[in-house]
């Protein structure tokens, strides 16, 4: 049944971000979450000039400082600065957790673009390999990978790609296994376009708003495994001021300087849940009213 | 009519979107006696689904009942408490929708969903005789065997009359009919309507039927109301209005539709021009924008619902003079100048011999281990055609006909099995990567779905100019140019060029559509179900604007449609499909007067005519379409042909017949047996004029 509403049609007519900000408005949330999100990265950016102190500097004289206003967060049982160390540490995790993000949605999404529209062998081999990955949970995943390729931070970087890749995939493909068989590709078909040019022009902007909310929903859960790896002494090695090497080095003296564990611990809680307000907003903007 | 079972008063609803009230409904007030047949019309967005919802107080979330008044058998709907309301659906009132399927648990079979839906309940032993009963009233040959399978065993015909049974398993007080046979071939429709009509003939059960067509509430209603733009327009003896319609929407409807044995070579179809209202209404009658009759008051004052004698009602400010003939309530009529093409001499298009297709059927591993060949459903199985330069050619069957398929193995959508297809003498490659440019310019198709056949995230100029650059080769800076010229060959403002398909309607989309074929300026054109999913007003203006547009280029169609009124009315020949073969082909006159194929005789019989009166032949296909895995032997149609033999048409092959007028069927019984069996279908003297 058609209600006819010509009010929707100029709605539909305002360029992307002022949608943005309509849908902001509508839902408080998703504005919470972004301003969360836009407030880490400011940190990120600005990081050394931010912090007070520097990130590994240890003034022994001044360990254990509960937070004052000289430190703001106090200090650990080194005598290190906590604010400057989870200011600092933002670059460190949001870009490790960016970029490993990024090459994964890339690589899923082209993979799964290409495969799943030409089908067949191809498409089965490809999928029955990602399935095998999805089987292992992603930190059992990281674990096996770390322990072969030895800590660093590119080994940190690798394995968020490789735990991500299938996810991405699997959302890629589910909307172009739909998007394929409308009239529309098959008109292009008849025009006789490139490969290429039906997979980009015709097919992924149907892709785009799923893609976009699953990369934001693998950002959050990539700064939750780059934290993690840090906590479990696999990942980011000490002294860099990484949020989950944090709290695990915090965690034994909680008793003495609970601090240096909560507010490592409250920003990685903070910035996964501002990231996911912002992909529920992110969800609701990009979808194009039927 | 002393007491109605179904009595609405100025009903009034609205539905909220994005915090904004639109009015669906305005003022309507109808009433329904026990026994009726109601008929309810109107085109998308007239608000009769909305009407029939709010009777049952079924509205969507954001849909209410603003005021107004709704009696069923004396009880007041409106203030009904919700366990009352339960009650209400459980027993007074049953809706038979549009699709089917989605109304049945696929996990319960049949004859348990059945036994729920009896009403008042009766014990086990009782209630599985009522099934089977049910099951039997509503044409069921094998009830038991119904009653113990899953919906999804049934096919769609099956399935509409199994939700019937259950909405008469109450003896409800109102039945309300959504569209119940639209996604029906023409073939099941027929029969369909056949027993809707004597299952309500017995009953004292009031009947809303809500219809877009026009056809099947003739058949099948006492009275008929016309929504537009949520009001009531005409309300009417189904007699009356369609021998007399007062108001001119009624009148702009009916003409919509082309008649059976109406030519495109003399008189264009009437369409009605513009659109439906949206959210801000005229100031005065909301048809007036649309109207060939309206005067300065039409625009000013909104005109009342008039009562011009008794059972009638209309609203229009110039109903007497329309009464009296002193108005002619119809669109101006356009006539034809077209210079016939001479029939001898013409250059073939497209030519196809003998062509195949067929599909694996997916094997099971127990099959694959057992080294079992795979199965093959044959959908296309060996056709031959042609068709003529400026010359269109109709391709009608029943669903899984493998019409379809045929087409998209001419433009290389899918690759063809077997046989050759030639474009202009050019042998076409079966794959698309493998044809070339050339071929692809003179040969494009027009797609079903007018919402999938657009990207919604390109712009209209986005996807006009694609075709334009590669096909037609125009440079840059021409393609502007370009892009309006196509806009305005479909008869849109070059304003559209900048819209986004969201943003259009059906026929806009459409339209999007056919200019994109056209960019090319290809020799044949393949229309696949093309105007079947428009409203019939905006449906008229498209088959105008095709055959128009086929005069100024001389290109060819091949135009497949369910639809036999639309395809005679376009096509200058038409071939029968059943089953991946041609049964008849001729010219469509030829075609349309006996002797017919019997498939084609069925076919033209099933068709629900814009008469009430129309005296037409009753031959009503038994069974489902036998499935192309296991085609029937000898005759693909003798397992389900009205004139069946004997023994010949099992076994044997049938002979290709032809006529003097060059028409060939494929049948066994002689041309000469057949004619006098058959009857005309139709009178063709239609008016002219």
């Amino acid at each position: 049944m058609a209600v006819i509403t010509p009010g929707d049609a100029s709605a539909r007519r305002q360029s992307p971000p002022l949608r943005l900000l309509a849908a902001r408005k509508a839902r408080p949330a998703s504005a919470v979450g972004t301003s969360i999100v836009v407030v880490f990265l400011l940190v990120a950016v600005l990081g050394p000039a931010l912090a007070p102190y520097s990130a590994t500097e240890q003034v022994f004289s001044e360990a254990r400082q509960a937070p004052t206003f000289s430190h703001l967060f106090g200090t650990d049982r080194l005598g290190r600065d906590v604010f400057s160390r989870v200011v600092i540490g933002a670059r460190d995790i949001l870009s490790l957790a960016g970029l490993g993000t990024a090459l994964a949605v890339f690589i899923g999404l082209v993979s799964g673009l290409l495969s799943s529209y030409i089908g067949g062998w191809f498409e089965e081999l490809l999928f029955r390999f990602y399935d095998s990955l999805l089987a292992m949970p992603a930190l059992l995943l990281a674990l096996l990978l770390l322990g072969t390729l030895g800590p660093s931070r590119n080994s940190v970087l690798f394995v968020i790609t490789i735990a991500y890749i299938p996810i991405v995939a699997r959302v890629v493909r589910s909307v172009v296994l739909d998007t394929k068989t409308k009239d529309f590709v098959a008109a292009a078909r008849m025009q006789g376009e490139s490969l290429p040019y039906i997979l980009f022009r015709e097919i992924l902007p149907s892709v785009l708003p799923a893609l976009a909310v699953e990369a934001a929903l693998r950002f959050s859960y990539a700064i939750f495994l780059v934290a993690s790896l840090g906590f479990l002494g696999v990942g980011v090695q000490p002294p860099n001021p990484d949020w989950g090497l944090m709290v695990s080095e915090a965690r034994t003296y909680v008793s003495l300087t609970p601090w240096a564990l909560y507010f490592p611990a409250a920003a990685i809680s903070l910035l996964i849940i501002g990231i996911n307000l912002m992909a529920d907003g992110l969800k609701r903007v990009l979808q194009l009213e039927s | 009519m002393t007491t109605a079972a179904l009595k609405i008063s100025d009903l009034n609803v609205s539905y909220q979107q994005e915090g904004r009230w639109f009015d669906a409904l305005r003022g309507v007030s109808l009433q329904i006696a026990p026994g009726q047949t109601y008929g309810l019309v109107g085109e998308s967005g007239s608000g009769k689904s909305t009407l029939a919802l709010s009777v049952i107080r079924f509205l969507s979330e954001n849909g209410r009942v603003r005021s107004g008044k709704i009696e069923l058998a004396g009880r007041d709907v409106m203030s009904l408490t919700d366990a009352e309301l339960r009650e209400f659906w459980r027993k007074c009132v049953k809706l038979v929708p549009q699709n089917p399927l989605p109304s049945l648990n696929p996990s319960l079979r049949i004859g348990r969903q059945l036994r729920e839906a009896i009403y008042p309940p009766l014990n086990a032993a009782g209630a599985n005789l009522k099934v089977l009963e049910l099951l039997e009233s509503v044409g069921m040959a094998d009830p038991k065997r119904i009653a113990r399978a899953y919906p999804h065993q049934l096919s769609g015909g099956m399935q509409q009359r199994v939700v019937i049974a259950m909405a008469l398993a109450s003896e409800p007080d109102l039945l309300i009919l959504d569209e119940p046979t639209t996604n029906l071939d023409v073939t099941t429709e027929a029969t369909i309507l056949d027993l809707i009509r004597d299952l309500i003939k017995d009953r004292n059960t009031a009947v809303l039927y809500v219809s877009h067509s026009l056809g099947v509430v003739a058949q099948i209603c006492d009275r008929v109301a016309v929504l537009y733009g949520g009001e009531l327009v005409e309300d009417a003896d189904v007699l009356k209005l369609y021998r007399k319609p007062l108001h001119p929407y009624t009148q702009g409807l009916l003409d919509s539709v082309p008649r059976i044995g109406q030519d495109k070579t003399k008189l264009q179809l009437r369409p009605i021009p513009g659109q439906i209202p949206g959210a801000e209404l005229p100031s005065g009658c909301i048809f007036a924008p649309r109207c060939p009759l309206a005067i300065e008051i039409c625009r000013s004052e909104r005109p009342k619902l008039e009562l011009p004698w008794a059972g009638r009602r209309v609203r229009c400010h110039r109903w007497q003079e329309i009464a009296d003939n002193q108005a002619d309530p119809r669109q101006p009529l356009k006539f034809v100048t077209a210079s016939e093409v001479p029939n001898a001499e013409v250059e073939t298009v497209l030519k196809l011999s003998e062509v195949k297709k067929r599909f694996a059927v997916q094997r099971s591993l127990s099959q694959v281990l057992r080294q079992e060949a795979a199965k093959q459903v044959r959908a296309v199985d060996g056709i031959d055609l042609s068709i003529g330069r400026g010359k269109t050619l109709g391709l009608v069957g029943e669903s899984g006909s493998g019409k379809s398929t045929l087409a998209r193995c001419i433009v290389g959508l899918v690759p063809r099995s077997e046989g050759d297809i030639s474009l202009l003498d050019i042998p076409l490659a079966r794959t698309l990567s493998a044809r070339d440019k050339t071929v692809l310019r003179s040969l494009q198709m027009v797609l079903q779905s007018p919402d999938e056949a657009l990207n919604p995230y390109l712009r209209v100029d986005q996807t006009l100019r694609r075709p334009l650059q590669r096909l037609a080769g125009l440079k840059r800076q021409e393609l502007d140019q370009a892009v309006v010229n196509l806009l305005k060959a479909v008869k849109l403002s070059p304003s559209y060029a900048e819209r986004l398909p969201g943003q259009l309607s059906g026929g806009e989309k459409q339209r999007v559509s056919i200019a994109r074929a056209f960019a090319s300026q290809p020799d044949l054109l393949l229309f696949d179900e093309s105007v079947s999913a428009l409203d019939v007003s905006v449906q008229a203006a498209i088959v105008n604007l095709l055959s128009e547009l086929q005069q100024e280029h001389q290109s060819s169609y091949l135009f497949i449609s369910h639809d036999l009124s639309v395809v005679s009315y376009l096509a200058d020949e038409i071939a029968v499909m059943y089953l991946g073969v041609i049964t008849e082909i001729g010219k469509t006159q030829d075609v349309l007067k006996p002797p017919y194929h019997p498939y084609t005789e069925a076919l033209l019989s099933a068709i629900p005519l814009i008469d009430p009166e129309a005296a037409q032949e009753h031959i009503r296909l038994v069974g489902e379409v036998p499935s192309p895995v296991n085609l029937p032997t000898g005759c693909r149609f003798h397992t389900r042909c009205p004139r069946f033999l004997g023994k010949i048409c099992g076994t044997t092959e049938p002979p290709w017949q032809e006529d003097e007028s060059g028409k060939r069927i494929n049948c066994h019984i002689p041309l000469s047996e057949l004619k006098t069996l058959q009857k005309q279908a139709f009178n063709f003297d239609h008016e002219e004029v």
